[in-house]
């Protein structure tokens, strides 16, 4: 069964067309890749699945329920949830209470406080401290923790690598395969490809809102990526998206 | 002798001023609108005490137990139907659809009661007091006021603190985007915050009605003092709010006992001094370790 599909939508910001007709598909217990330079619309493509913005034009199914006209809260109550790029903690509360909030749908599976703390160790030290002033890494799971909390079906990653270490990027990335590992689907949008494109079992690349390369990340030549992403002609390796 | 009876007495008035301040902070909070008609809402609240015991008699103390719970489900929605419309309308909306909702309500307060000043009479209460020290008398009612101030202020803090709602409710005050992709319902939220809000102000209001009298256009004065003892305490604080409630108070009555005329003049000038020196107002927490 199709877990999330995305059927010819288009998302604007006044006359800025920031996506053009795209269609996506993504099977359950899959990791999907989406990359693409600054701008490309990766954002925009989130921000439409979570419920931020509703498309122009075009529907967004999740398990083959139509959910376009659903607002992000009810989203996450069917079990979509979103690490936002930058993060979004809530910087006053403290670690723990950052990841109750997350819990606050009531959807059950396997993610507690406990499993996360499991997940997460060197954030169990800090939860009582304030989100705020934690560092760039312990942010970054704090954030990846609160959306477990709701025990996601989908779990959409903004940039988590973004501004991290690369060691950090390596750990977050082990804890991505554990997530899965409970069987839960993932879209993970990066500008750092070489780490998404590792852990993922397929990979689209945007450009200027559509899709001009996709396909499993083994198959893909770093000329056709490379080419895919900054948009200088494109090869003939690649294939433009319907 | 007289410093200490100023200071004993702004002290008692400053609880009410903190029951008045702390809905208007937390809607501030939750959803960084300022209510313009906070304070004649408590001052409604006043009135319909004043129309049951009209009708049903009695003292009026009984009258919170219906005054209160309405006053909660009128908040519930008034944001609902009224404020959550004027929030999607951009920065300026909520100012003037809370100031023209303030203007409704004194003026229907002038059309159906007159102009008159009004008071809720409850009896003995209102004039029995304790003796504290030599030259010191504290009225009942004030102390009253004053404990029930504190349960009101510490069991909010114990529901923000302790409940899923107060959970959420911070949350949504910390950062709306991050509540709502969190599962959190903005609009229930919401609703719950003016709903406290609004039972606090009923409180307040009642307890205002029973010390001094009212009439109809008081509630800006209310509103004023609210405002004060909120940006004394430093926003977003519930302890600031019992503290500026209470420094506004003392300022208030010590102001007075040096010029009778200037109690309320010397408020305003510690408020603008705390603006001025110390924005953040006098509680303002900065530690690492979370409230
Ligand atoms: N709030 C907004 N208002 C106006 N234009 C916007 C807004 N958000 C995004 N855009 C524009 O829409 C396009 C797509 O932006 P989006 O944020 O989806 O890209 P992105 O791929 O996520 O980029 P980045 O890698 O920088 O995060 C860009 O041209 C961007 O400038
Ligand atoms: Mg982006």
């Amino acid at each position: 069964m199709t877990h999330l599909r995305l059927d010819r939508v288009t998302a604007y910001y006044g006359h800025l067309q920031a996506l053009q007709e795209l269609s996506l598909e993504v099977d359950q217990g899959e990791i999907l890749a989406v990359i693409g330079a600054n701008g490309a619309g990766k954002s925009t493509l989130l921000s439409l699945i979570s419920g931020e913005q509703a498309p122009r034009e075009g529907r967004v199914f999740f398990d083959d329920i139509d959910i376009t006209s659903l607002a992000p809260h009810q989203r996450v109550r069917k079990g979509i949830a979103l690490v936002p790029e930058g993060r979004h903690l809530f910087g006053t509360l403290s670690v723990e209470d950052n990841l109750r909030s997350g819990a606050s749908t009531r959807r059950r599976g396997t993610w507690d406080l406990d499993a996360v703390y499991e997940l997460f160790p060197f954030i169990a030290a800090r939860r009582k401290h304030r989100a705020a002033v934690l560092s760039g890494g312990e942010q970054q799971a704090v954030a990846i923790g609160r959306a477990l909390m709701s025990n996601p079906s989908l779990l959409l990653l903004d940039e988590v690598s973004l501004g991290l270490a690369p060691v950090i990027i390596r750990d977050l990335y082990a804890a991505l395969q554990r997530i899965t590992a409970e069987g839960t689907t993932l879209l993970v949008v990066e500008q750092n490809i070489t780490e998404a494109l590792a852990a993922a079992n397929y990979a689209i690349c945007l450009l200027e809102g559509r899709v001009v390369l996709e396909g499993k990340p083994d198959t893909l030549s770093q000329r056709a990526i490379s080419q895919a992403y900054f948009g200088h002609d494109l090869g003939p390796s690649s294939k433009a998206a319907s | 002798m007289i410093w200490l009876n100023a200071v004993v007495q702004g002290l008692l008035l400053g609880g009410l001023y903190a029951i008045f301040a702390c809905g208007l902070s937390l809607m501030f909070g939750v959803m960084r609108l300022v209510n313009l008609a906070h304070g004649d809402i408590g001052v409604l609240a006043a009135y319909f005490s004043i129309i049951l015991i009209e009708h049903l008699g009695g003292n009026p103390l009984w009258t919170f137990a219906a005054v209160v719970p309405v006053a909660a489900l009128v908040g519930y929605f008034l944001q609902r139907f009224l404020f959550d419309r004027a929030l999607d309308g951009g920065e300026l909306s909520p100012l003037l659809v809370t100031f023209g909702l303030s203007i409704v309500i004194e003026n229907l307060l002038q059309q159906t009661f007159g102009a008159n000043d009004q008071s809720l009479n409850i009896g003995a209460l209102s004039y029995q007091s304790w003796k504290i020290a030599t030259d010191v008398y504290v009225g009942r009612l004030n102390v009253i006021i004053f404990v029930i101030a504190v349960i009101v202020i510490v069991g909010l803090q114990l529901f923000l603190s302790k409940t899923r709602t107060g959970l959420a409710l911070r949350a949504t005050a910390d950062n709306r985007r991050a509540a709502s992709l969190s599962g959190i319902n903005p609009k229930r939220t919401r609703s719950i915050a003016t709903a406290i809000a609004l039972a606090t102000v009923a409180i307040g209001g009642l307890f205002l009605a029973m010390r001094t009298s009212f009439a109809p256009t008081s509630g800006s004065s209310d509103l004023l003092f609210a405002f004060e003892a909120v940006i004394i305490g430093g926003l977003g604080n519930l302890w600031g709010t019992l503290i500026g409630g209470i420094a506004l108070g003392i300022a208030q009555t010590v102001g007075s006992q040096i010029n009778a005329a200037d109690g309320i003049l010397i408020g305003d000038l510690v408020f603008l001094a705390i603006l001025a020196f110390r924005p953040q107002g006098l509680v303002g927490l900065k530690s690492e370790v979370a409230r």
